[in-house]
């Protein structure tokens, strides 16, 4: 009951009003959450990818006996308690065995979703070097092909982009690029890997860079998966029209690229022009006179 | 001589500028498509089967990811750059990667009875300050809230006015007529929302007043009671409650697919009305409505004769003749046509119980 019921304080105002539908959104929670079985790798995979993406997750202790696959509605429904648009579920069965499924929710209705299983796996604990601080904003990096011809695969690309981007920032600190994910995607299976880079001197301005490995590494194999329809990816994908950039007018391009604007002025009396003053130029008293009568005779004349 | 030498230094100059980009340059095949703001690369090259079962994976993995991520700090080493508090910080362009947002883009709320009318008029907003100057106080305090200006319920005195009521309360005035304002403001939001929202606010009897008489609240009751599919027949009741006599005719629907030739008869009936240019006399409506036309006026005719007689007749049948008030008022409504007549007469019946209640 939007506006019916006014919040009676300001910290549940600005709550609110944080919820709300805006023109320029938030950056998007995902809730992470185990199915009604899992296994060890899934457990420990669903804390690692916790971990990365660690203020803007929210990671479920209990277990939840759900399907996403046949009933997305608890999905819904967590989505709109905790305002989270994305959502990681890892289950465990004989049938398919460690299985993470990522998706998406667009006004609190599922848009995506798709399902991975795990082949190979290696944690973040097994990792001996150190970790990249949690909040740094990630470097992705899709490698292979198919991540532009196949049409699964171009959504789980367009998926996992939003999982893994941080929030929008207007500048970074090049200090701080450490985080690579990168993404392969070969042979049907889709590898994902995590460095820490590490900038060393080269001869000019911009750094060379060495990979260590850390973090979560998996072996992924696409499994099944469940797409919005072509005009629910549309509807999800229309902007504000008050986020367009405003076309500044008059302004036009040539094909050189020589800028042209036009400026528009008022008839101009080219007799009256003010040019340069040439002080001897300058017609005495007596001479002006004469000119005048001049004038006058030749227009009689004509006349 | 200065020439060699000229041509050596350049020849070298250019060397070492090779071999200081060589560190940093990468050769690939298809330029990778960057989007800096989300610091996003994507490589479309084809990635050989062969070298990647050839080598250890891990490494051939590691090297792909080096040369790619190697590209992608070129692109953003090209961005400019500022110095923020002793960091170099560098500025990102807008993301131009489209994805799908988290909710609907907001809608543009309509504007409320008041905005309205200001535009109309013309009448602009004035930005007025928080604090004013407060004589008494000797200082600046807050235009509304807590310790504010002009604060009536601080005021221990108030004068009578002259054509007021000595022993009224002047205090509790004061307060009673706080707590209507306030409500009239709420009623007011409401009814802007629900205008906004389209919803349909219930009529002037329904909302609720200060003073209701036990007719409005039994006439709320049954409103709300009939409004269900079932027009009311399910609902809970009072113990003591009566059930309501006259419950409405429940709409029945057609099944979507059901028989065929019933469907396809109503079809075809609906076009010949609609085709026809004179209207259908239902014959055997028609002699009822004038049968019970001919009823009506032979015993209206009765009662007046019978008023003239016995004066006191009119008390006795209050209950029908308030019958046929509401029949009057249903004919009159009706515009006084026949069939209106026998419309009229229909739900004057239904108003006269109603009346009953």
């Amino acid at each position: 009951m939007d506006g019916v019921v006014k919040p009676k304080t300001r910290q549940s105002k600005r709550f609110l009003e944080s919820r709300a539908p805006k023109l320029t959104e938030n950056v998007k929670n995902a809730m992470i959450m185990k199915g009604g079985n899992t296994s060890q790798v899934v457990s420990q995979t669903l804390k690692n990818i916790y971990s990365l993406k660690k203020p803007t997750a929210l990671l479920y202790k209990k277990k939840n006996i759900t399907r996403p696959f046949e009933d997305s509605t608890s999905m819904e429904f967590f989505s709109k308690k905790t305002d989270c648009s994305l959502f990681l579920f890892g289950s465990h069965n004989k049938k398919r065995p460690n299985n993470l499924i990522f998706g998406r929710l667009f006004d609190f209705h599922v848009l995506d979703m798709i399902e991975l299983g795990i082949e190979k796996y290696m944690s973040l604990s097994d990792v001996k070097g150190k970790t990249c601080p949690e909040g740094t904003k990630p470097m992705l990096v899709f490698a292979g092909d198919s991540f532009n011809t196949d049409n699964e695969y171009k959504r789980l690309k367009s998926l996992l982009i939003d999982f893994f981007r941080g929030p929008t920032v207007s500048a970074v600190r090049l200090a701080g690029l450490e985080h690579v994910l990168h993404f392969t995607a070969l042979d049907g299976k889709i590898y994902m890997r995590s460095y820490r880079c590490l900038l060393k001197m080269s001869g000019c301005r911009t750094p060379r860079i060495e990979l260590e490995e850390i973090g979560p590494s998996l072996d992924l194999v696409l499994r099944r998966t469940h797409l919005a329809s072509d005009d629910l990816y549309k509807l999800a994908h229309k902007q504000p029209k008050a986020l367009k950039p405003k076309k500044k007018k008059n302004i036009s391009h040539d094909v050189f690229g020589t800028k042209f604007g036009r400026v528009h002025m008022q008839p101009q009396d080219l007799t009256k022009l003010q040019t340069r003053k040439m002080k001897g130029l300058r017609k005495r008293k007596g001479e002006a006179m004469a000119d005048e009568g001049k004038k006058a005779k030749i227009v009689n004349g004509q006349s | 001589m200065a020439e060699c030498n000229v041509d050596e230094l350049l020849a070298k100059a250019q060397q070492d500028e090779a071999e200081k980009l060589r560190s940093i340059t990468v050769h690939k095949e298809l330029d990778l498509e960057f989007d800096v703001g989300n610091l996003l690369a994507i490589d479309n090259n084809r990635i050989e089967t062969r070298d990647f079962k050839g080598q250890n994976k891990e490494e051939f993995l590691r090297s792909l990811a080096r040369d790619n991520t190697q590209l992608l700090i070129n692109e953003i080493w090209k961005l400019p750059t500022e110095r923020v508090e002793e960091v170099i910080v560098a500025k990102l362009p807008e993301p131009t990667t489209l994805l799908p947002r988290e909710k609907r883009p907001p809608k543009a709320k309509p504007a409320t009875k008041w905005e309205q009318f200001a535009k109309l008029k013309g009448i602009q907003k004035k930005k007025k300050t928080n604090l004013v100057w407060d004589e008494n106080a000797k200082e600046w305090r807050r235009r509304w809230g807590y310790k504010r200006v002009k604060d009536d319920t601080k005021e221990w005195l108030i004068e009578v006015p002259e054509n007021a009521d000595p022993n009224e309360d002047q205090f509790a005035k004061r307060v009673t007529a706080k707590k209507e304002r306030v409500a009239k403001n709420e009623l007011n939001r409401l009814r802007n929302i629900a205008r906004s929202q389209k919803g349909k606010v219930p009529g002037v009897g329904l909302t609720p007043t200060a003073q209701q008489s036990k007719d409005d609240l039994g006439r709320a009751v049954t409103v709300a009671k009939t409004s269900t599919a079932s027009m009311g027949r399910f609902q809970d009741r009072l113990p003591k409650e009566k059930p309501a006599k006259n419950m409405g005719k429940k709409r029945k629907f057609e099944p979507l697919i059901g028989d065929f030739s019933n469907e396809r008869q109503k079809q075809l009936e609906l076009l010949k009305v609609l085709g026809n240019k004179t209207p259908k006399l239902d014959i055997t409506k028609a002699v009822n409505k004038q049968m019970r036309e001919e009823d009506r006026e032979e015993a209206a005719a009765k009662y007046r004769k019978g008023a003239g007689k016995k004066g006191r007749k009119g008390n006795n049948m209050s209950g029908k003749g308030k019958g046929k008030g509401g029949k009057g008022k249903g004919v009159k409504g009706k515009g006084g046509k026949p069939g209106g007549g026998g419309g009229g007469g229909g739900g004057g019946k239904k108003r006269s119980k109603a009346g009953k209640h």
